[in-house]
């Protein structure tokens, strides 16, 4: 039992990171593609942030009264991770738009179909 | 007392549990659904409930962070992307058998990997006995700032963040060059738009909507004046450049969706938030220099004060500022190539 809840926040992690894996490698869809890219993502945040939680711990910021503190290096990585996710993302959008633009689809088949020619 | 220790541990572990499993049920519901309006909402969703759980795990500024970013903005943009391609997924992908095989193996592979791993919350795992007591225990000494994160964000790991600015400057250069229409086109973005065009659109945009407008009226002024506080109070409490940028940029956007892109444009002309774009980073470089030119290391802080902590205060003062600005700038500008991009 204390097998199980002390690692299911890991495997949670795993979970979620496959379903967002799956969406990438079996979607043809490009905006599908990226949303399952969000979702590895945020897996990957999830689980720095269950990495550098402390039993009776609080968040780490000074404060009266308080000597335990959660690991902050974590929380630094990812922070700044997010926003970098979020560039990295509309970067993702816009060639999704670009695409769209040339191909007049967002399917991976069809736009393969294409490039191949008639 | 301990048993009332242990007792909200065990609520703490609880809460944490239940929502880290609707997540799995939001997750799921994300792959199935073909209507990607539903999916891009349900992603949202996603985002907040996983803001909850950090907030859970005592990562408060992180939580900040995906609240404002994967709830708002990333939605914003994806919504902003259906509306330029297709809304429905074509309808004849089915469940494909060998990405659900590669799946199950590297899933199988990665909980085999976690069954040794330290368990979750123990303190003595390998994460916390390297660098982080030295974070914890001397930080608020040595650098003095109350929140650990901003000290090591901006301080310890200045380089680290430097390197992160120049990332999210460069992602926002592409988009730039992406959606940039070219100048044979004419380009639509770069010229200020003329106002009766503007009236024109802009009062097609939500104009029966009266009490978004006059709603978005009233929030606009408080956003931006708490992006401020979350920018100057991050040394004390959760906030920081990031955040701020992100939430500054947030009320733009919130304008443009409800007055129309042009009215937007008017407020912050492209050309000129472009300049902002480059400015945060110029300006987190130069705090660089100047403590290179006071006699200290690139990103020293320390030296461009009499006193230590009063120079590593200034220094982390001007590069969160320059992380705001840039951040803010970029997340603007990209909304901006989204959403004129449909007009041509």
């Amino acid at each position: 039992m204390s097998q199980i809840l002390g690692l299911y926040n890991y495997w949670i992690v795993i979970l979620l990171m496959m379903a967002g894996f799956y969406n990438v490698i079996a979607r043809g869809n490009l905006i599908k593609k990226l949303i399952g890219l969000n979702i590895f993502q945020t897996s990957v945040f999830l689980l720095y942030i269950s990495m550098g939680k402390v039993e009776g711990g609080t968040a780490p910021i000074v404060a009266e009264g308080m000597a335990t503190y959660s690991n902050p290096l974590p929380h630094v990585l990812i922070l700044t991770a997010i926003v970098v996710g979020i560039a990295t993302t509309s970067v993702g959008l816009s060639l999704v738009i670009r695409i769209r633009e040339a191909y007049d689809t967002i399917e991976e088949d069809e736009i393969q179909q294409l490039d191949e020619g008639p | 007392m301990s048993n009332f220790i242990s007792d909200i541990s065990l609520q703490i572990n609880l809460v944490d549990i239940v929502l880290l499993t609707i997540l799995i049920v939001v997750a799921v519901a994300v792959i199935r659904v073909r209507d990607l309006f539903e999916a891009v909402v349900l992603l949202g969703i996603f985002s907040l409930l996983s803001a909850c759980i950090f907030t859970t795990l005592d990562a408060v500024d992180v939580a900040f962070t995906e609240a404002a970013v994967g709830a708002g903005i990333s939605t914003v943009l994806f919504l902003a992307t259906l509306t330029l391609t297709a809304r429905e997924e074509k309808a004849q992908y089915s469940h494909s058998w060998s990405g659900f095989i590669v799946c199950t193996l590297t899933g199988g592979a990665l909980i085999y990997g976690t069954l040794d791993m330290p368990h979750f919350g123990d303190p003595d795992a390998p994460i916390h006995q390297h660098v982080a007591p030295r974070y914890i225990v001397e930080s608020p000494e040595e650098i003095g700032v109350p929140n650990m994160v901003t000290s090591v964000l901006a301080s310890y790991r200045g380089y680290d963040t430097l390197g992160e600015t120049t990332v999210i400057f460069t992602a926002g250069l592409t988009v730039l060059l992406l959606l940039r229409r070219d100048r044979r086109s004419h380009n639509r973005i770069a010229s200020p738009p003329t106002a009766e065009t503007t009236d024109r659109r802009g009062s097609h945009v939500m104009h029966h909507a009266m009490v978004l407008r006059v709603m978005s009226k009233l929030f606009i002024p408080l956003i931006l004046l708490f992006a401020l506080y979350v920018q100057f109070h991050g040394d004390f409490g959760p906030g920081g450049g990031f955040q701020a940028g992100v939430i500054f940029a947030a009320a733009f956007v919130l304008y443009a969706l409800i007055y129309g892109v042009e009215a937007a444009q008017r407020v912050a002309p492209p050309a000129r938030v472009q300049v902002f774009v480059a400015l945060g980073l110029l300006l987190y470089i130069g705090t660089g220099l100047a403590s290179l030119f006071a006699g200290g290391n690139f990103l020293e802080y320390k030296v461009l004060a009499h006193e230590a902590s009063h120079g590593e205060h200034i220094g982390i003062l001007f590069i969160e500022l320059g992380v705001g600005i840039t951040v803010a700038a970029v997340i603007i500008n990209t909304f901006f190539y989204f959403a004129g991009r449909g007009r041509a």
